[in-house]
């Protein structure tokens, strides 16, 4: 019953005869030649492709969790001491960013994007240009982080002992000082544990780009994938990737966390 | 949306609040961006894909239910497993948990659909089995894969919430001579789905954004329907706007839904 697998899998044919059946259907899921395939060397090895591909990835979520930080400071203090109009205004961008599926705001954002440079261009009499995949893919996700990373930020800031603003207030302090001094670091450790969350949902919303053809990890896997038809190997070695980035990720947060919460006393009993 | 949730005790507190004269103003501007979207673009194809987006948010919502309580049904075990099991069994539901939350939800959907899918045709005893006109649609696919999304996030927010359940209560329920098995039936289940209940209706609404990634392997829900207007018309937005107003309807029924079922058990702050 196995010897299907090795018809289909034709490199493996030459051992149909010892029949052994573990290595057989090994050989069926991951391709007889699945190492080969991910290897560096061009012509059959893809491995460099999809390292590519994840140095893609990660430019992406860095660049998007930038964005959406800044696009959150501003949000985050538009909604605690913006006018009333900002205030809806914010709330609105909030609650639709929230409430629709990342894939559909990322291609309502692309082409709307794109569509929206292009016709700007025209119009000062420059030629239509093609905006580069990950600044695209940077743009559209970091509206999408900006939202959520307003909500953190926003609770954060409530946490903050307000008698330390209004301290500082009192000192004549501008509030570009303010902000630099004493509402980001006295706001950290209570923003961390949702930024953590953020950057991870970050990381895994790069592979939505997919979708629109943005040549990160996923993309270059379905690109492999598809070429070698070796689907399994291909999709696995990405998960690894995938996997492998949140856990460095946890390992890196764990350490910031530590160090924002610095003199502080320390959560007893959590986990 | 917002009418649909005011009770009928503070309507008039509800009204002041909404006629405040730079929301009176927001409100009109934004009436006038619907009227000119409704004027001013192509909605000349509702009509004949109609029954097509019926259908289509039909199948997203029966898969946001399916999918969402065989994953509670799954991340019941798993969060129990994580809290009282022996490492046998909670070092695998740890494992599964974080590997699912680490990875991207798309990339599981295609490493099942066209990883398991392009091996089981080389089985010819899966190929004969009676299995096999299910096993070639997609839908068994995206349903398997959602759920195992939703059991793995949901897994780590049951174990949360087990461990939460007051030790005094478990062991009052023993006092009381119940029997394991009526203990976690009527103290520690209740209590614990009481308190994963807020985190729970997040996570429903992140499972209903996560269905249009089905689209990407051929089942058409509502996403797929609109795609499919795009391409057929060259309508880029249209479509996609009508698909969040429907998402964010579908959100908003989801979201008071689980108000009112939290509101149904009783809270005693102590």
């Amino acid at each position: 019953m196995a010897r299907p697998a090795c018809y289909i899998i034709g490199a493996a044919s030459t051992r149909k005869s010892r029949g052994h059946k573990l290595s057989d259907v090994l050989a069926t899921i991951f391709g007889a030649s699945s190492l080969e395939l991910l290897s560096f060397q061009p012509p059959n090895g893809r491995g460099l492709s999809l390292l590519h591909g994840l140095a893609n990835s990660v430019g992406i979520a860095f660049g998007s969790f930038g964005v959406g930080l800044v696009i959150g400071i501003g949000g985050a203090y538009g909604k605690l001491y913006g006018g009333p109009v900002v205030r809806d205004l914010l709330e609105v961008y909030t609650t639709v960013v929230r409430a629709v599926p990342e894939l559909v705001l990322i291609l309502l954002l692309y082409f709307a994007g794109t569509d929206l440079i292009n016709q700007l261009l025209t119009a000062l009499g420059h030629a239509a240009i093609d905006i580069n995949g990950v600044v695209a893919g940077i743009g559209v996700l970091g509206v999408v982080q900006g939202a959520y990373s307003t909500e953190v930020l926003r609770g954060a800031i409530l946490g903050i002992p307000q008698g330390q603003i209004e301290a500082a207030r009192a000192y004549g302090m501008p509030p570009g000082l303010l902000l630099r001094r004493i509402t980001l670091p006295a706001m950290l450790p209570f923003a961390i544990p949702g930024l953590a969350n953020l950057w991870l949902i970050a990381t895994k919303d790069t592979a939505l780009l997919a979708i629109v053809g943005v040549n990160e990890l996923t993309q270059t896997t379905r690109t492999a994938a598809g070429a070698t038809k070796a689907y399994f190997t291909f999709f696995m070695a990405a998960d690894a990737l995938y996997l492998v980035l949140t856990l460095v990720s946890n390992v890196v947060i764990g350490r910031v966390e530590r160090w924002a919460r610095r003199g502080m006393p320390s959560i007893a009993g959590s986990h | 949306m917002a009418a649909a949730e005011t009770p009928v005790i503070n309507v008039a507190a509800r009204a002041s609040l909404w006629m405040r004269p730079h929301r009176i103003a927001l409100i009109l501007i934004a009436l006038v961006i619907i009227l000119a979207s409704i004027f001013l673009m192509r909605w000349d194809w509702l009509p004949t894909y109609l029954p097509l987006a019926l259908q289509g948010i039909w199948r997203t919502i029966w898969l946001l239910v399916v999918t969402s309580a065989l994953g509670i049904a799954l991340a019941i075990p798993l969060g129990l497993a994580q809290v009282i099991g022996p490492p046998i069994l909670s070092v695998p539901a740890k494992v599964f948990c974080t590997v699912i939350r680490g990875t991207p939800l798309l990339l599981q959907l295609w490493l099942l659909y066209f990883g398991l899918g392009s091996l089981f045709p080389q089985f010819p005893w899966i190929r004969e089995s009676f299995l096999w006109p299910i096993l070639r649609q997609a839908w068994p696919y995206a349903v398997l894969s959602l759920t195992i999304s939703y059991a793995g996030y949901e897994g780590e927010i049951m174990r949360g919430a087990f461990a939460g359940v007051p030790k005094g209560q478990l062991e009052a329920a023993r006092a009381f001579g119940m029997s394991r098995w009526k203990m976690f039936r009527r103290v520690w289940l209740p209590q614990a789905i009481h308190r994963a209940l807020p985190t729970l209706a997040g996570e429903t609404v992140l499972q209903l954004k996560a269905t249009p990634l089905v689209a990407t392997i051929t089942m058409v829900d509502i996403y797929a329907v609109a795609s499919r207007v795009r391409q057929d018309l060259f309508v880029t937005y249209e479509p996609l706007l009508l698909l969040a107003l429907v998402y964010m309807a579908i959100t908003g029924i989801l979201v008071f839904g689980f108000r009112r079922l939290e509101a149904r058990i009783p809270n005693r702050l102590g």
